[in-house]
C-alpha cells in the first residue's frame, strides 16, 4: 500500500459543533421561535383500518386561538419516497390504515388551545378488517389496504431473482442446512422527535425548518403535494438529533406544518411526541425468512436460497427499495455462486416500516451469519474457518454483477478473531458462557437516484476570499454523524489549511448546490468527492496566479501548511495561501469553484437489478461475549471486539463512534426491542419506558480496530462506516448464546423469558 | 388560572405568569427561551431534560414549575459562566462523547451531579450514573471516557485553583 501522508485526514480533530452541543447554544427545529409562529397538533384515527365517511371540524374551527384546521382532502396528492410508487397522503384520505394516522390537523395560538381543538373534530369511519400479520393480509380474500395496489391481496411487491443452478448446486452439496428466521419490529428511537417549523412570507414563498436527512426529496414532495414550484420553497436544516433512518423521507407533520401554515397565513411548527414518533416509525421490517445454505466438503458454499415475508406497514415508503436490498445482500460478502431469491414486501395495518441503519442488510445477515455458524459447527469446523474459506477477496465480482473494487474484509475477520481471543474461547468456555462471530458489510451509497435522473448525485460548491475566508457549501446534511466535519477536514486537507479555517454550510436547498442527502451511508465517498474535485479546482486557478509569482510551472505546484510551494524548490519557490488567493482575485475576481460526484452505474438484467451497486463497500466482523444467568435467563453482552475495513478513516474518533452506536443499537435489537401491538393496530408500548432501548448500565466492553486499508479511488481511501457495522451485531450475540448454552434463537428480541423456556425445553427433552 | 412565580435560573431571577399544571422544561424552553433544555419523551424516560435543581439532577419533564420557587437552577446554559467551557463539556468535546447532541445537555448535567458527589468515580459508578440518560448515537463508550476524564480535569482544576 502506498504511503499517505496526510495532515488533517486521519486525526481526531474536534467536531466543531461540539462545544455548541455541549453548551446548548446548538439550534434544533424544537428551538426556532417565530413571531406570531402558531403551534400545531394532530389529531389521529383510533381505529386501524376504516374508510373515513365524515369529519367534522366546525366546532374546533370555532374555538377562539384556533387559526386554520386541515384534512386530508385540502392535500389530495400521493406521495412516497419512492416517486413511482406514492402511496400515502399528509393526513389520512378517503382511508385510514393505521391506528393513529392523522386525519386532521389543527394550528391554534398555543399547544394548549390545539390540543383542546383536537377533541372537537368529529370523525366518522366505516370499519374494514384490521391485519396485523402479513399472513392474514395475505390471504386471498382479505380486504385491500391499498386498492390500486396490483399485486394479490395485500402484497405490495414482490420478487424473485435467479443466479446459476440452485437446485443442481443444492442436490450436489455435502450438507445443506435450512432454518426459519424472524425478525422484530423496531424503531430507530432518535432522541430528537420529529420537528418542522414552515412559513409562507407575504411573497408566497415557503420556508421550512425540518430536522431530516433529506432536504432534496422533502424539497420534491412539497412541491408536489402543495402544488407550488420548487424554486418558491426553501429547505434549511438546523441541528439533527439523530436520523438512522428514520428521518430519511418526508414525515407527515412536514407537510401538515406547511398546509396549516399556509392556510392560517402565519408561521406553524409541529412537534411530534415520543408516541407520534413511534406512529411515524418508518423502523425496521421484521422479515420471516426463511433460508437455506448448501457446502461442500470442505465448507465452501454452493448454494444459498432465500424466501422473506417482510411486515411492510400500512404504506410504502422504502420498501420496495427495501425488498431489493435484502436480495442484493446474499451476494456478499462470501462468494456464492448459485443465489436464488424470493421476496415480498406486505401491506398491514400498522405504522409504516422503511428506512433502518444498514437497510436490507441486517435481515438477511442475522440469517446467513446464523446458518454459517451452524453449519460449521455441525461439519466439526470453527465458524472462523469457514467464514474465512468463503470470504471474498480484495477485488469480487458477484453473479448478480455487483461488483467490488476494494475489501479488507479477510483481514477483518483475522484481526477480530486475533484480539478477541475466539479461537482459544469458542466451545472453550464454561456453560454459560460464550462467544460469537459474524461478518458484514455495507454500500458507500447507491448507484441510482430513486427518480429516473442523470445529474451528479453530490455536488459543491467552494468559495475562498480574502474576507469570508474558505467556505465549502454542500446540500450533504449534518444528522449528527458529523458529515460537516468530514467535508471541512477533506477540504482542509487539499487546501493545506487548518480545519478551523474552513465554514461549511450544507443542508439547505436554497444555500447549498445539490446533494441527495444523507442515507446508504453515502455521504462521505460522494459530497467528499465533490469536495474535493471544487478544491482541486480551486486550487488549479491559484496555482496558476501563484506559478507566474513564482517564476514555475503551475503543475510543480503544492500546497500544505498554509503556503503554495514548488516540490522541486521548495525552500527557493514558496508563496503564502492567503497572498496567491489575494492576487489571484485582484486579477481574476471571485475564486470559487464547483465539483461534482456521479456513481458508476452498474446493472444487470433482472428485476431489481440496479439495487446494490455502490463505489465502494466498506466491511467488518465482529465477536461477542455472552453471559447467561441460567437462574434468570438474563443475557449480558461483556466483551465486544469488532474490527473494521472503512478505508482511510478520515476521523478515527468518529469512525469508533459510528462504530460503538451500531454495536449498542443492533444489541439492543437481539436482546430488548420490540414494538408490540394489539389485534386492533394499536401499538402497546410507544413510549421509552416499555420500548427498551439499551443504557450506559447494559454497556459491554467495546475495542474497535480499524484495520488497514486504503481504497485507492476513493477520495483520501474513505469508505462508509456507518451502517455496515450494525450487520454483524445480532447474529455476534446470537451465535455467542449459541455457544453459551447450546440454544440456536432464531428470533429476536432474546428475552430472559425466551431463554428460561429453551433452557427448560432443552432439559425436558434430555431427560 | 395562570399565577405569578419566580424561578431563579442560572442565577438570575425570573418572574413569571404559568399554570399550576406547567411542566418545568416547558417554562424554561418556552418562556424563559433556554432551549438548551431538551425535550425527548415528556414522561420522564429519556434524560434529555435533565436540569439540576439545587445541584441534584431533575427531570424537567415531570418536574412542576411552580413546585421549584426559590430553589437554585442550573440549566446547560448556566454550567460555565465565563466563554469557557466548563471541564464536563470541555471532556465530552475532546473525547469525541457528542454527535447529534440531543442527549448532551442533559448528559452532561448528570455528569456534573455525578462527579460532585462522587469526585472519583469508577466505570460502573459512572455507569449507572448516566443510566437515565438516553443516547442512541454514541453507544455510551466515549461519554464514559468523557465523564472519567471530567474527573480528572476536575481534579486538576482543584490542584491549580
Amino acid at each position: 500500500m502506498a504511503e499517505k501522508t496526510f495532515r488533517v485526514v486521519g486525526t481526531s480533530v474536534t467536531r466543531k459543533d461540539a462545544p455548541l452541543k455541549a453548551r446548548g447554544e446548538a439550534l434544533y427545529a424544537d428551538d426556532i421561535r417565530l413571531p406570531l409562529m402558531l403551534h400545531a397538533r394532530v389529531k389521529r384515527a383510533d381505529v386501524g383500518h376504516a374508510r373515513i365517511l365524515r369529519i367534522d371540524t366546525s366546532k374546533a374551527e370555532a374555538l377562539p386561538g384556533v387559526k386554520a384546521v386541515v384534512v386530508g382532502e385540502e392535500a389530495p396528492i400521493p406521495y412516497g419516497i419512492v416517486p413511482q410508487m406514492p402511496t400515502e397522503y399528509a393526513l389520512a384520505y378517503k382511508k385510514v390504515r393505521y391506528h393513529g394516522e392523522p386525519v386532521a390537523a389543527v394550528a391554534a395560538v398555543d399547544p394548549d388551545t390545539a390540543e383542546k381543538a383536537l377533541d372537537l373534530i368529529e370523525v366518522e369511519y366505516e370499519p374494514l378488517p384490521v391485519y396485523t400479520d402479513p399472513k392474514e393480509a395475505m390471504a386471498p380474500d382479505a380486504v385491500k389496504i391499498h386498492e390500486e395496489s396490483p399485486f394479490p391481496a395485500n402484497i405490495a411487491y414482490q420478487a424473485e431473482q435467479e443466479f446459476g443452478d440452485v437446485d443442481r448446486a443444492f442436490a450436489e452439496s455435502h450438507y445443506v442446512l435450512e432454518k426459519t428466521f424472524r425478525t422484530s419490529y423496531v424503531n430507530h428511537a432518535f432522541l430528537e422527535p420529529h420537528s418542522a417549523v414552515a412559513k409562507f412570507d407575504t411573497n408566497g414563498e415557503l420556508t421550512i425548518w425540518s430536522g431530516t436527512q433529506v432536504p432534496h426529496y422533502l424539497h420534491r414532495t412539497l412541491s408536489k403535494v402543495l402544488e407550488m414550484p420548487m424554486q418558491k420553497i426553501h429547505v434549511k436544516v438546523p441541528k439533527v438529533g439523530g436520523g438512522f433512518g428514520g428521518k430519511g423521507e418526508v414525515s407527515n407533520n412536514e407537510l401538515i406544518a406547511a398546509l396549516l401554515a399556509r392556510k392560517a397565513g402565519r408561521p406553524v411548527k409541529l412537534t411530534y411526541s415520543r408516541k407520534e414518533v413511534f406512529l411515524q416509525h418508518r423502523g425496521r421490517h421484521p422479515i420471516e425468512i426463511r433460508m437455506k445454505i448448501g457446502v461442500d466438503r470442505d465448507g465452501y458454499i454452493q448454494a444459498l436460497e432465500y424466501d422473506g415475508t417482510m411486515d411492510g406497514g400500512a404504506y410504502g415508503g422504502w420498501g420496495v427499495v427495501i425488498l431489493f436490498y435484502t436480495a442484493a445482500m446474499l451476494h456478499l460478502p462470501y462468494k456464492v455462486k448459485n443465489v436464488r431469491f424470493r421476496g415480498r414486501r406486505v401491506y398491514t395495518n400498522k405504522p409504516t416500516c422503511g428506512a433502518m441503519r444498514g437497510l436490507g442488510g441486517v435481515q438477511p445477515r442475522f440469517a446467513m451469519e446464523s446458518l454459517l455458524d451452524q453449519i460449521a459447527i455441525d461439519l466439526g469446523m470453527s465458524p472462523y474457518e469457514i467464514k474465512k474459506k468463503n470470504a471474498i477477496d480484495q477485488t469480487h465480482e458477484t453473479v448478480s454483477g455487483v461488483y467490488v473494487r476494494h475489501s479488507e474484509y479477510k483481514q477483518c475477520i483475522d484481526k477480530v478473531v486475533e484480539n478477541s481471543g475466539y479461537l482459544e474461547k469458542h466451545r472453550k468456555l464454561p456453560f454459560g458462557r460464550g462467544v460469537g462471530l459474524a461478518g458484514g458489510y455495507y454500500i458507500s451509497g447507491t448507484a441510482y437516484t430513486l427518480y429516473m435522473s442523470y445529474k451528479p448525485h453530490s455536488t459543491a460548491t467552494v468559495r475562498v476570499d480574502t474576507e469570508a475566508g474558505v467556505t465549502v457549501y454542500c446540500g450533504a446534511t449534518d444528522i449528527g454523524q458529523g458529515s460537516d466535519m468530514v467535508l471541512g477536514m477533506m477540504a482542509a486537507e487539499k487546501l493545506g489549511l487548518p480545519f478551523d479555517q474552513i465554514h461549511v454550510v450544507s443542508g439547505d436547498t436554497t444555500l447549498a448546490p445539490f446533494d441527495l442527502g444523507s442515507f446508504a451511508s453515502r455521504v462521505t465517498v460522494a459530497a467528499g468527492t465533490a469536495v474535493c474535485q471544487a478544491c482541486d479546482r480551486v486550487l488549479e486557478k491559484i496555482f496558476s496566479v501563484a506559478a507566474v509569482q513564482l517564476g514555475c510551472r503551475a503543475q510543480q505546484l503544492a500546497v500544505a501548511d498554509g503556503e503554495i510551494y514548488s516540490v522541486f524548490e521548495p525552500h527557493k519557490k514558496r508563496m503564502g495561501f492567503w497572498e496567491a488567493v489575494e492576487r489571484y482575485i485582484d486579477a481574476n475576481g471571485p475564486l470559487v469553484a464547483s465539483g461534482e460526484f456521479t456513481p458508476p452505474r452498474r446493472t444487470g438484467k433482472f428485476k431489481g437489478a440496479n439495487i446494490g451497486h455502490s463505489p465502494t463497500y466498506g466491511f467488518t466482523a465482529q465477536v461477542a461475549e455472552v453471559e447467561v444467568d441460567t437462574e434468570t435467563g438474563e443475557i449480558r453482552v461483556v466483551n465486544y471486539w469488532e474490527a473494521g475495513d472503512c478505508g482511510q478513516a478520515i476521523n478515527p474518533q468518529s469512525v469508533e463512534g459510528q462504530v460503538e452506536g451500531s454495536i449498542v443499537m443492533g444489541m439492543g435489537q437481539a436482546l430488548f426491542e420490540q414494538v408490540r401491538v394489539a389485534e386492533d393496530g394499536r401499538l402497546l408500548n410507544p413510549n421509552l419506558h416499555d420500548y427498551k432501548v439499551p443504557t450506559a448500565a447494559d454497556l459491554p466492553q467495546i475495542r474497535t480496530h480499524i484495520v488497514d486499508s486504503y481504497d485507492p479511488d476513493s477520495p483520501f481511501g474513505a469508505k462508509e462506516s456507518g451502517e455496515g457495522p450494525i450487520q454483524p451485531v445480532i447474529p455476534a450475540i446470537l451465535n455467542a448464546i449459541y455457544d453459551a448454552i447450546g440454544v440456536r434463537f432464531t428470533e429476536m428480541p432474546v428475552t430472559p423469558e425466551k431463554v428460561l423456556e429453551a433452557l427448560e425445553r432443552r432439559k425436558s427433552e434430555r431427560s | 388560572m395562570k399565577q405569578p412565580i419566580t424561578l431563579t435560573v442560572n442565577g438570575e431571577p425570573y418572574e413569571l405568569l404559568v399554570n399550576p399544571t406547567d411542566f418545568l422544561v416547558d417554562v424554561i424552553r418556552d418562556q424563559i427561551g433556554l432551549t438548551g433544555t431538551k425535550k425527548g419523551c415528556g414522561i420522564g424516560d429519556c434524560g434529555a431534560c435533565t436540569v439540576l435543581v439545587d445541584g441534584k439532577p431533575v427531570l424537567s419533564c415531570l418536574t412542576l414549575a411552580v413546585s421549584v420557587q426559590g430553589r437554585e437552577i442550573t440549566t446547560i446554559e448556566g454550567l460555565s459562566s465565563g466563554p469557557e467551557l466548563h471541564p464536563v463539556q470541555q471532556a465530552f468535546v475532546e473525547k469525541g462523547a457528542i454527535q447529534c447532541g440531543f442527549c448532551t445537555p442533559g448528559m452532561i448535567l448528570s455528569a456534573k451531579a455525578l462527579l460532585d458527589r462522587i469526585p472519583n468515580p469508577t466505570e460502573e459508578e459512572i455507569k449507572r450514573g448516566i443510566a437515565g440518560n438516553l443516547c442512541r448515537c454514541t453507544g455510551y463508550v466515549k461519554i464514559v471516557e468523557a465523564i472519567g476524564h471530567a474527573a480528572e480535569l476536575l481534579a486538576q482544576e482543584e490542584t491549580h485553583g
